[in-house]
């Protein structure tokens, strides 16, 4: 990048990094990529930053990482701990524990280290999350950008299990009861579960392997495909050029913004270290996952919050709704569905984000490329639906903390459970009506506002007596962009017998296909945009 | 000695020799034994316990019953020792004010006498656990290493890693154990107050209790350092998480959103 | 299913969209787009002084995170490891991670700040227009590539030697199998090694606070005492695994008071020894209510009630906890009277 970026500056001056660039040019072609995407525009709006966050946390994590492996011992050999914290010297613990001690307490910087790494971790999530709200609910995900949209939701999934794999390893209580449930998880599987729980753990829980394999899952084969699929997916970003919400210049067919050089340079570059910088200070401020007040693994010692990190936390919440069902079969055969239907709800929930811009786009059978983004409110029932989901997430949220909900609220931990498993199918739906309704109305206000002009709050008497409110009147651009939105007409699916009497045959999908269109785009489902007569008619009558 | 062997045989003999071996044991339990401040040990506490029954009798027999049987409003006292009075009333707890899950510490009502009247009362009901001296629960010189190891054995389950406290069923709770005076820990330890079970010295002696003040001292005193920076509570992933999703992203997004903003314009300033 | 969809395909698109996105605005439609607003100048584009201020902000800004490196290497030599400092309000902190971390939050912070501000002030805020050009191929390309696929189809003569196509299809399908088999040795097999723990006839119950074995006299009603089998010890090879199965918890209740019959006849004086593995996913359930009897896990909230058999009286868990039978030895001390007689732990498929 640096060669690239000092060729036309010093062109005349000093030839010297020119000719650096031309000698990359000739064995790198360097030159015809940096035609396409040197002045590449990038539109200017603070979610489209959210991304970033993702990305640099990610590396800021990659970073600190390599750090630390260079202190940490990968291993569960019995030790007995005589480092520098008192409170543990002479406890008996696993060679991992031991090394995450000495990292936090005799490496210096290794602290800060650890505490960077974590952060990192929780904001890189954090973020994958908003920035996966940002584009489900302007629609991003649309024609050319579903595949993008897939690689993201994977990216989320892999940074999940990343995630719990780093959090296992120091081998300490909290993060040893999450492998013991692990266990139990795997365990409940029907027919090969047994079998898998003896091959993951090497024999029986906790056995030695764990900690090693976890390691080698979170330093290289996951973040190994998760740099690829990063990579992958900041292509497809250049490739498809970013979408830009609706505004006066903007359409489908161009993208407007700053060039990446030089001011996208020094505004993401900027921000990676704003990232960085942010996390290094709460880091310096905020302490993460103490683990030395944790003490080690034993399978016969609790605490009671245990939980997982945030990210893993609606799992838990699953779990911990879940009534014990479990049933004998005959033959000796034990069906613990009181694990198992928690464990496969778990990928469906996720699941069911992963597909719907698939949905979307089956329903209204639009095959053309969107490079403008909705307002949510443009959307009722798509964003009726991420509400939901949100919703959802949110309640078995809940229920993964519902321990200290109750201690800090002062509630029953037993009432809590309970709302959770009746919220679990009660609040989506709530929820899903409600934000439609709202979306609606923000609808309406819109059209009012486009055909009656903001309200300026100035109050005029008429001659005859009468108090009116002045409207002002929107400029073209407001104008322009409060009805630049597209609205689809539901999808019809004709008479059930033609004009000749003939019953025509109509699949039972494409009558689910046409009861959903109505759904999303039926009378009451979506607010008229006004239209140009509606408006000049207004406009005439009011004299203005 | 021609007379005592003569009267050895005299009926009597067995009567005096019987007469004067209870005198000289006795004589020898008197000049042994702390005879005066038995004594006066027992008319102070006869004392107390009169005291003790007449406070007992206005601020606790509405529910624990006039003679310490309990009724359905508060459990038997007999036999559950001057330990358990002095943590229940010491800490507050008791007299509860109002019915519940369970009742929490707050001011206390009674004052170190009253409540050491008041244990010796209870303690007159029947035999249970005593007050500990201050050198039973001074926790300097014990192995707080050792004492993790119990806490997490015996007491994290409910109380947290390091004694912030957790949920139980149907509202019930574990309290946090910050700032808990050392003998309030040894005594709830000892007899196991409301549902806490209890951790009698033939299960857990009385050296380990020092040990498990010690290490909460260690890890959850005034005194104890985080390194890491602010604890958020102590309460692990939760509050970590909570703390990413606020106060961390809205500091994000107002970077963000200055970066993507608008430079202010000429014209309009 | 566009087949199918046949005749409606469009009709349900708005199709009136080179108009609302028109370039060229049409006066008689209001709507329509007015095209990017003219370039407004900034006060940095204008007044030189307001620029050389920004480049001042800006030089700053660098300046300020060089002395924050250079603080950072002298926080690392100063401050020795384990200093702490209190500072409000975060408390009583380590020095070193404190001043470490600020230093370099502040030495990349300002980069960036300084970074962002020079692009904000003092580079061009021109908007430009970048086209965008259809992702999809034209019909030209698309059909050279077809042809040009189907070209090396034939070549290949894949099509008409089945036999080498369906023979290629079979070993490319097989070959991943020696990768499967590999996997064979991750573990042993599961055979009967979570139906047996550590106990046995005879075996003493030692307290695991003392190391000693326990006496039923030792436990009084409300105790809550935590016992492994007499052998086990603490940093052996087998310590965890075994540990992970034979750990038991025993409390007294009043004889009376229990439920269940056979837990009755599996205690000893009111005495019960219960695993504290949870039948969930193997927690240790341990927050024992001892008025209540019940015990509750910390992981998953799933509750049993020990006066009656250790059944689930909530939450998750799908079966009691086993209860070890005990008795006493001839010196007094607790023992167990056989191993468990169920699994301990987690469900498992082959539990039955």
């Amino acid at each position: 990048m640096s060669t690239t970026s000092e060729a036309p500056k010093r062109r005349g001056k000093a030839p010297a990094g020119e000719r650096v660039a031309d000698w990359a040019d000739g064995r790198l072609g360097i030159y015809g990529l940096a035609k396409a995407n040197m002045r590449k525009i990038f539109p200017d709006h603070w979610s489209f930053m959210l991304g970033e966050v993702c990305l640099y946390s990610f590396i800021i994590i990659i970073l600190t990482g390599v750090y630390l492996t260079l202190f940490f011992h990968p291993s569960m050999a019995e030790v007995t701990y005589h480092g520098a914290y008192v409170p543990m010297q002479g406890v008996h613990m696993s060679e991992a524990y031991a090394s995450t001690l000495d990292i936090s307490f005799d490496v210096r910087g290794g602290l800060l280290m650890r505490q960077i790494h974590h952060w990192a971790a929780l904001v890189f999530l954090v973020g994958m999350f908003v920035h996966m709200m940002r584009v489900f609910f302007t629609g991003a995900f649309r024609k050319p950008r579903e595949i993008n949209w897939l690689f993201g939701f994977l990216l989320l999934v892999l940074g999940m299990f990343t995630g719990f794999t780093g959090y296992s390893l120091p081998d300490d209580l909290l993060s040893g009861t999450g492998i013991r449930f692990m266990e139990g998880a795997v365990l409940s599987v029907p027919v090969v579960g047994t079998y898998l729980a003896f091959f993951i753990f090497g024999g029986e829980f906790p056995g030695t392997e764990i900690i090693p394999r976890f390691f080698v899952a979170h330093v290289l084969l996951l973040p190994g495909i998760m740099l690829g699929l990063v990579v992958a997916h900041l292509i497809l970003v250049f490739y498809h050029k970013h979408t830009q919400f609706a505004g006066p210049g903007r359409t489908e067919k161009n993208v407007v913004g700053m060039p990446l050089l030089p001011v996208y340079m020094a505004k993401a570059g900027g921000f990676f270290f704003l990232v960085f910088g942010i996390i290094a200070i709460i880091s310096a401020t905020f302490t993460i996952n103490p683990v030395w007040v944790l003490g080690p693994y034993r399978p016969d010692q609790v605490s009671t919050n245990a939980q997982p990190d945030w990210y893993m936390g609606f799992s838990e919440g699953l779990i911990r709704a879940m009534p014990g069902w479990e049933i004998v079969l005959p033959g000796g055969y034990t069906l613990a569905l009181g694990v198992f239907i928690p464990l496969m709800i778990f990928p469906l929930i996720l699941a069911a984000i992963a597909v719907y811009p698939f949905i979307e786009s089956w329903v209204t059978g639009d095959k053309r490329e969107h490079h403008i983004l909705d307002r949510p409110r443009n959307a009722p029932t798509r964003t009726a639906f991420g509400m939901a989901w949100l919703s959802l997430y949110f309640v078995c949220l809940i229920g993964g903390g519902n321990d200290l909900w109750a201690t800090h609220f002062h509630l029953s931990i037993n009432a809590i459970t309970w709302f959770v498993r009746i919220g679990f199918f009660a609040v989506p739906v709530i929820t899903f009506i409600v934000t439609k309704r709202i979306c609606l109305g923000l609808q309406r206000r819109d059209r009012e506002k486009v055909l009656h002009g903001r309200e300026s709050g100035i109050i005029k008497r008429l001659p005859h007596g009468e108090f009116v409110e002045v409207h002002e009147p929107l400029s073209q651009e407001q104008l322009h962009t409060l009805t630049a939105h597209e609205q689809y007409k539901p999808l019809e699916i004709g008479p059930e017998v033609d004009e000749n009497g003939v019953a025509r045959k109509v699949g039972r999908v494409q009558k689910l296909r046409a009861r959903l269109s109505r759904g999303y785009y039926g009378e009451g489902n979506q607010i008229p945009k006004p239209t140009v007569e509606e408006y000049k008619e207004l406009t005439s009558g009011h004299g203005h | 000695m021609k007379k005592l062997s003569a009267r050895r045989r005299h009926p009597l003999a067995a009567l005096v020799v019987l007469l004067f071996a209870l005198a000289a044991t006795g004589g020898l339990y008197a000049a042994f034994a702390p005879a005066d401040e038995a004594k006066a040990d027992t008319s102070a506490q006869s004392l107390a316990i009169e005291e003790g029954k007449k406070l007992y009798a206005t601020g606790c027999s509405s529910c624990h019953g006039t003679g310490g049987q309990g009724t359905s409003d508060g459990p038997s006292l007999v036999g559950v020792g001057a330990a358990a009075v002095d943590f229940q009333v010491g800490t507050g707890r008791m007299p509860a004010q109002s019915p519940g899950a369970q009742a929490p510490d707050k001011p206390r009502v009674y004052d170190q006498k009253e409540i050491d009247q008041l244990a010796a009362y209870i303690a007159s009901l029947g035999p249970g656990p005593s007050i500990p001296t201050e050198e039973d629960y001074n926790p300097s010189g014990a192995d707080s290493a050792a004492g993790g190891e119990l806490f997490r054995t015996n007491c994290a389950q409910c109380h947290n890693f390091t004694g912030k406290g957790g949920a139980l069923t149907h509202g019930k709770y574990a309290p946090p154990l910050n700032d808990v005076d050392p003998k309030y820990v040894y005594e709830a330890m000892l007899h196991g107050p409301q549902n806490m079970p209890a951790f009698p010295d033939s299960v857990m002696p009385p050296e380990e209790k020092r040990e498990i003040i010690a290490y909460l001292q260690d890890v959850n005193g005034k005194e104890t350092a985080s390194p890491g920076g602010f604890g958020l509570g102590g309460f692990g992933p939760v509050a970590e998480g909570m703390f990413a999703w606020t106060i961390v992203l809205a500091l994000l997004i107002c970077t963000a959103v200055w970066v993507a903003a608008r430079t202010a314009k000429a014209r309009k300033s | 299913m566009s087949s199918h969809t046949g005749t409606h395909e469009d009709e349900n698109l708005p199709g009136e969209r080179e108009t609302a996105h028109g370039e060229v605005a049409n006066r008689e439609n209001p709507f329509a787009d007015p095209g990017l607003p003219p370039h407004e100048p900034r006060k940095q584009d204008i007044d030189e002084r307001a620029a050389k201020r920004s480049e001042r902000t800006v030089a700053l800004l660098f300046t300020v995170s060089m002395l924050a490196t250079i603080g950072f290497i002298a926080s690392y030599v100063i401050f020795p490891i384990d200093q702490m400092v209190t500072i409000w309000p975060l408390g009583k902190i380590s020095a070193l991670n404190f001043s470490l971390g600020m230093t370099l939050g502040i030495a990349l912070f300002c980069i960036g700040a300084g970074a962002v501000h020079w692009g904000r002030t003092l580079m061009s805020d021109h908007e430009l227009i970048g086209e965008r050009h259809p992702i999809e191929a034209d019909e030209e390309t698309k059909q050279k590539v077809l042809a040009d696929f189907h070209q090396g189809a034939k070549e290949s003569q894949i099509g008409r030697r089945k036999l080498v196509r369906n023979t290629m299809f079979g070993a490319l399908a097989l070959v991943p199998l020696s990768g499967v088999v590999l996997l064979r040795d991750l573990g042993p097999l599961p055979e009967d090694k979570l139906r047996h723990t550590a106990w046995a006839k005879g075996k003493m119950l030692v307290n695991q606070n003392t190391g000693e074995p326990l006496r039923p006299e030792d436990i009084t009603v409300g105790t809550l005492a935590f016992a492994q089998p007499e052998g086990l010890e603490e940093g052996s090879h087998d310590f965890q695994k075994e540990i992970a199965k034979a750990a038991v918890m025993l409390v007294r209740l009043e004889p009376n008071d229990i439920k269940d019959k056979r837990e009755l006849d599996w205690s000893h004086e009111g005495i019960v020894a219960f695993s504290r593995i949870c039948t969930h996913v193997g927690c240790p359930v341990t927050l024992y209510e001892q008025q209540t009897h019940h015990v509750l896990c910390p992981c998953h909230q799933s509750t049993f009630d020990l006066a009656d058999g250790a059944r689930v009286i909530f939450g998750p868990a799908g079966h009691p906890l086993p209860q070890l039978r005990i008795s006493v030895n001839d010196e007094g001390y607790l023992v167990a009277e056989d191993d468990f007689a169920e699994p301990v732990g987690p469900t498992f498929w082959e539990r039955g």
